[in-house]
């Protein structure tokens, strides 16, 4: 226990008093946390209610289920409600039916006993729970299902063909001498600063000429070219000695197999860099996908969600669940490999 | 991966040939074409073809079927009686978003170098558990857009937990994002919340980069905190915070994603900034005029070149400034 407190407690200097910085510092630490992580939690919360408990103000922090009770007599599990009947006394029934603004209520110990009572003297009975249907709904009747295999598609097919291309790419970039290479790396380094809004509109009439519109590979072609992966792995590349290239090639290697059976291999910290930047941005892209793609089977998740949430009646609770969905890999990118996103972050200026 | 490692293999042998016949010269080929084509197809060819749009009428989007302009969609957004008012503009949305986004390039960038400083200084301290809180406040950076944008929805609506607590604190709840004031700060407000993460990240770098010794001489000389920020810690990151203001401008300018999906650029045009005028001029209206949303996207780039050299500067300057 001492060694967990002064673990907290450690700190700069000041003879072991504490400073007045150490305390805005924490205070700033936890609030910040609060708000960072809040909104999520909060989300994942609401994700599993169900939609009465999603119109109600104020809302519960945690989400909770109705209890129901089967009662003699009826087919499908009744509500339960706490009644305060006329004489004060409180009881637990359960509701058979709404009428106006009594409910018809029965005792579920004693089923022939019918009891009508008004709305306002009746509250749910309810206990913490998840409503699960809103994640097994949008798979069954919505297209969910088809969004989400659109999304891994044009994930995993982007991602490797942009490991592939431009690994090559920065491989003649860095490991060879010809006319023109320098050229070529000024327009590499150029185009890093035109973004896709400044192009948008002659983007769209290239892939509508070259046939792509409407299809998954009218959102992959586009990004997998990145100026910033070939920029970073050739930045890796040039690091590797030459002197392993020469050694390879006295041994016959051909150079296609340098670059497949050395460099590309030694190059795998910067690759895994790239790979991870690569499913987070190909996951996360909207505006292309929203330009690219107009019939709704081929949505890919972001897209989904988004004209679900515009429409005229928001369904929430499937909604929510479907962004938690849609969170989740990033998430767990974020936990298992957050060490190679900050060093590349920190070491390249990626994002 | 399999089929990649399977199509290495089958290439192996036809590239050898290829390499024998046609020496390094031919492989350097091999290895440029497939990124060089896609790069020139998507990115070099757009960027070319954009002038040409942007000197074109109608709604067509195939080049050969639009008629030539010259200069007319320039005109037509510049136009103006007074550039600060959009009301007396005739491309009246343009100058809104425009104006929108330069208010929202001005407080957004504020907001976010001085939180992601903070966050940074503190974080740079001898703090237990600093690893954690990092990734804490970075957490939200890999998120969608679309996530952030219906999260923060989701907190601000009407019956929602930001309601919740002006309720419990006495007040009366409000419709955020039906608010023309409350729908811009949530804006920025979600957007640095969603970024400033990435941000603290290379502040937390540069500091670390600062020599401990010169701390140490500090400490020897009792020299009071504050003089220790202003003369030792400001100066030396003084070229990454100019990267990390210079990329901040750079992103806001180019706001989209989040604050669509938050606010669709309401209520009115209260929150439709330059990126959502060229997609809804260009795509998505019923009036949609593809050579007008060029010519927008031509200025907005125009600007972006510019910050774009500043930061390519200033960087370089870092570098030289991190060897030293």
């Amino acid at each position: 226990m001492t060694g967990l407190k002064t673990f907290i407690t450690r700190r700069r200097g000041h003879g072991g008093r504490w400073h007045w910085t150490d305390v805005a510092s924490w205070i700033w630490l936890i609030g910040g946390t609060i708000l960072m992580l809040g909104p999520a939690l909060w989300l994942l919360s609401s994700s599993f209610k169900d939609p009465a408990q999603l119109a109600e103000f104020p809302p519960t922090l945690l989400p909770y289920v109705q209890r129901v009770a089967e009662v003699e007599g009826f087919d499908t599990p009744l509500p339960l409600y706490t009644v305060t009947l006329p004489g004060g006394e409180t009881r637990i029934l359960a509701q058979i039916r709404r009428l106006g603004a009594n409910a018809q209520m029965v005792d579920p110990a004693d089923p022939a006993l019918r009891i009508s009572v008004p709305i306002s003297q009746r509250a749910p009975l309810r206990e913490i729970g998840l409503a699960t249907a809103n994640y097994t709904d949008p798979f069954l009747h919505f297209d969910f299902f088809t969004y989400l295999r659109n999304s891994v598609f044009v994930t995993v097919t982007a991602t490797l063909l942009t490991l592939l291309t431009n690994s090559m790419a920065a491989f003649a970039l860095s490991k060879y001498r010809f006319r023109g290479r320098d050229a070529v790396m000024l327009v590499i380094v150029g185009t890093l600063m035109v973004p896709l809004s400044v192009i948008l509109v002659p983007l769209y009439s290239v892939v509508s000429r070259v046939g792509l519109l409407d299809s998954l590979w009218g959102v992959i072609l586009p990004t997998i070219a990145t100026p910033t992966g070939v920029f970073l792995l050739r930045q890796y590349m040039l690091t590797i000695p030459d002197e392993l290239i020469e050694a390879a090639r006295m041994d016959h290697a051909s150079e296609w197999q340098i670059y497949w059976r050395i460099v590309l291999p030694l190059s795998a910290p910067a690759l895994a860099v790239l790979a991870i930047f690569s499913v987070v941005w190909r996951w996360n892209d909207f505006l292309w996908p929203l330009i690219v793609l107009t019939r709704r089977e081929l949505y890919t998740l972001q897209v989904g969600l988004n004209s679900y949430a515009g429409e005229l009646n928001v369904q929430w609770h499937y909604i929510l669940a479907m962004t938690v969905v849609t969170m989740i890999p990033v998430v767990l990118v974020f936990i298992l490999l957050q060490r190679f996103i900050t060093t590349g972050i920190a070491g390249a200026g990626l994002k | 991966m399999l089929p990649f490692v399977l199509a290495a293999r089958v290439l192996e042998p036809v590239l050898a040939l290829w390499q024998r016949r046609t020496g390094h010269a031919g492989m350097i080929a091999v290895f440029l074409i497939p990124n060089m084509t896609i790069f020139g197809i998507f990115v070099i060819v757009p960027l070319v073809l954009n002038l040409l749009y942007s000197f074109t009428g109608g709604a067509e989007i195939l080049l050969e079927q639009r008629p030539w302009v010259g200069m007319q969609q320039y005109e037509r957004l510049l136009d103006c009686q007074n550039h600060l008012q959009p009301m007396t503009c005739r491309e009246d949305q343009f100058w809104r978003a425009v104006h929108n986004t330069a208010r929202f390039v001005l407080s957004q960038v504020a907001l976010m170098v001085t939180v992601s400083m903070i966050t940074a200084l503190i974080l740079n301290r001898r703090i237990a558990g600093r690893g954690l809180w990092r990734a804490v406040f970075f957490f939200p950076v890999l998120l969608s857009p679309v996530v952030v944008g219906l999260i923060w929805r989701w907190i601000l609506q009407r019956e929602g937990l930001l309601n919740l607590i002006v309720v419990r604190l006495g007040g009366d709840p409000v419709i955020w994002l039906n608010d023309r004031f409350w729908a811009f700060a949530a804006a920025v407000g979600v957007s640095t919340w969603a970024h400033m993460g990435f941000y603290t990240l290379i502040l937390l770098a540069g500091l670390q980069a600062i020599p401990r010794d010169l701390y140490e001489a500090a400490e020897m000389d009792a020299t009071p905190p504050s003089r220790v920020f202003w003369r030792i810690t400001l100066p030396l990151l003084g070229p990454n915070l100019a990267v990390v203001l210079v990329l901040a401008l750079i992103r806001a300018v180019q706001i989209f994603d989040e604050a669509y999906v938050l606010t669709g650029g309401g209520p009115g045009t209260a929150t439709m900034f330059m990126t959502q005028y060229i997609y809804e001029v260009g795509f998505a209206s019923f009036l949609r005029n593809p050579g007008l949303a060029a010519a927008a996207s031509i200025l907005m780039g125009g600007l972006l070149v510019v910050l774009t050299l500043i930061q390519l500067a200033l960087s370089r300057r870092a570098e030289r400034m991190r060897q030293r």
